[in-house]
């Protein structure tokens, strides 16, 4: 797993975001295209391809999606 | 550990009403066209059916019962325990059931009395009134199921008032010592109670000025205390977390694997959810059916009213293993696995 990829798929989940718009220093909860649907929609993806729960709470404290990354990377190593 | 073996019971009919009065979520203005279509894209709902004032749950578990003891030619004699599972009664107290042992002519030798669950309340439901009959060999038992949901959102609430739809639901069980034994997986966690909640109106908090206010709590989220309030992101993840090793914990106590089933019937909580619980179990979409896309979530009558609606002319020949799987407010989840062998569907009844 790396981070292009974990974008990759993303855009590939989410419509609203075009491939190739999303960087890792985005924040997604700030475009304009976020709505609280998209935060199922995130939970759901990183569930199911890397078996990892992502509260309201870590949601709520990211500003980018690195960060969610390394919230994801975390889990795994555990 | 909440397992259950039962023998002797044969689920042998189900019937499902709903409301004839339909609602589009392609029609809710509360949001924006595009979140709408977000909505109904992410959830797989479409349309519910919503019950005038007049109508109550027991009102549509009533005419499935009737139209069961009807089209079956039941001798109302036999039926021996009623239940009825809701979070909807038609009053405080007493007990729902209880009028509708009278209501259906049933016999004051009847066994009556109400379980307060909701989206977990048909797995509930069917492991306890199995049991009953089973133990007191009773010829027949209705188990009606369902919920009126659609009197506590607030129509300003996006996360909870586009997602429910109204039903009422009958099932037949027949004593049958030819039956194949049914297995049940049963849990709760108490801890959640406040993801899906209405807040006001109960012992703890009874109604005061506060319980009308409304209250912003989140962009497009505009409700009282008397509302439905549901924490998405926390049911999401509950349901993600616990559904799947219910289902599996069932299994491996029943000595069974996942490809001896046929169908794998879940509540209709909304379409991600539900898909991801089927890409967990690694089960063919083929054998998950869905009435979301009609009815939306139905509360506890969304097993039953799926079955009728998606599997009656599958079923009705033929024997089928099936999986049923439910989870939701309370926190509350469980499983069953059993045998439906020729089972009798009627059409949907719809009541205005």
């Amino acid at each position: 797993m790396n981070i292009t990829d974990f974008i990759k798929k993303i855009e590939t989940e989410i419509d609203e975001f075009e491939a190739g718009t999303l960087n890792p220093d985005t924040d997604l909860r700030k475009t304009t295209a976020w709505t609280s649907m998209h935060a199922l929609i995130i939970i759901a993806l990183i569930d199911t391809e890397y078996n990892v729960t992502i509260t309201g709470e870590d949601l709520r404290t990211i500003t980018s999606i690195e960060d969610l990354y390394n919230i994801i990377q975390s889990r795994i190593a555990v | 550990m909440a397992y259950l073996t039962i023998e002797n019971i044969q689920l042998s009919a189900i019937a499902a009403c709903v409301p004839k009065n339909r609602e589009s979520n392609a029609h809710y203005d509360w949001i924006s066209e595009k979140e709408r279509d977000l909505l109904i894209k992410t959830t797989g709902i479409e349309y519910r059916r919503i019950a005038p004032k007049q109508i109550t749950t027991s009102d549509m578990c009533f005419a499935s019962a009737e139209a069961l003891i009807n089209e079956l030619n039941i001798d109302r004699k036999e039926i021996e325990v009623v239940i009825f599972v809701s979070q909807s009664p038609d009053f405080f107290l007493p007990a729902t059931s209880i009028i509708l042992q009278d209501k259906l002519q049933l016999s004051k030798t009847t066994m009556a009395f109400d379980i307060q669950l909701g989206c977990s309340g048909y797995v509930y439901g069917l492991s306890v009134i199995s049991s009953l009959m089973n133990n007191g060999k009773f010829k027949k038992g209705l188990l009606l199921v369902g919920d009126k949901s659609s009197f506590s959102p607030s129509k300003k609430d996006k996360s909870t008032y586009p997602i429910f739809g109204d039903a009422g639901t009958a099932t037949l069980l027949e004593y049958d010592p030819f039956a194949q034994k049914m297995d049940f997986n049963l849990q709760s966690d108490g801890s959640g109670y406040k993801a899906i909640i209405i807040p006001d109106g109960g012992m703890r908090n009874p109604y005061s000025d506060e319980s009308d206010k409304m209250i912003e709590t989140s962009p497009g989220i505009i409700r009282n205390r008397k509302n439905l309030m549901l924490d998405g992101i926390e049911v999401f993840n509950f349901s993600l977390r616990e559904a799947a090793p219910n289902i599996f914990n069932l299994l491996k106590y029943n000595k069974t694997e996942i490809n001896e089933y046929d169908f794998f019937v879940f509540h209709q909580a909304n379409k991600l959810m539900n898909e991801s619980i089927r890409k967990k179990l690694k089960v063919e979409p083929d054998k998950v059916p869905y009435s979301l896309q009609k009815y939306g979530n139905t509360s506890s009558a969304s097993i039953p009213l799926t079955i009728v609606t998606e599997l009656a002319d599958k079923l009705k020949n033929s024997k089928a293993e099936v999986i049923l799987s439910a989870f939701g407010v309370g926190l509350s989840w469980a499983s069953a696995a059993l045998t439906l062998n020729k089972l009798k569907c009627l059409p949907l009844i719809e009541i205005e």
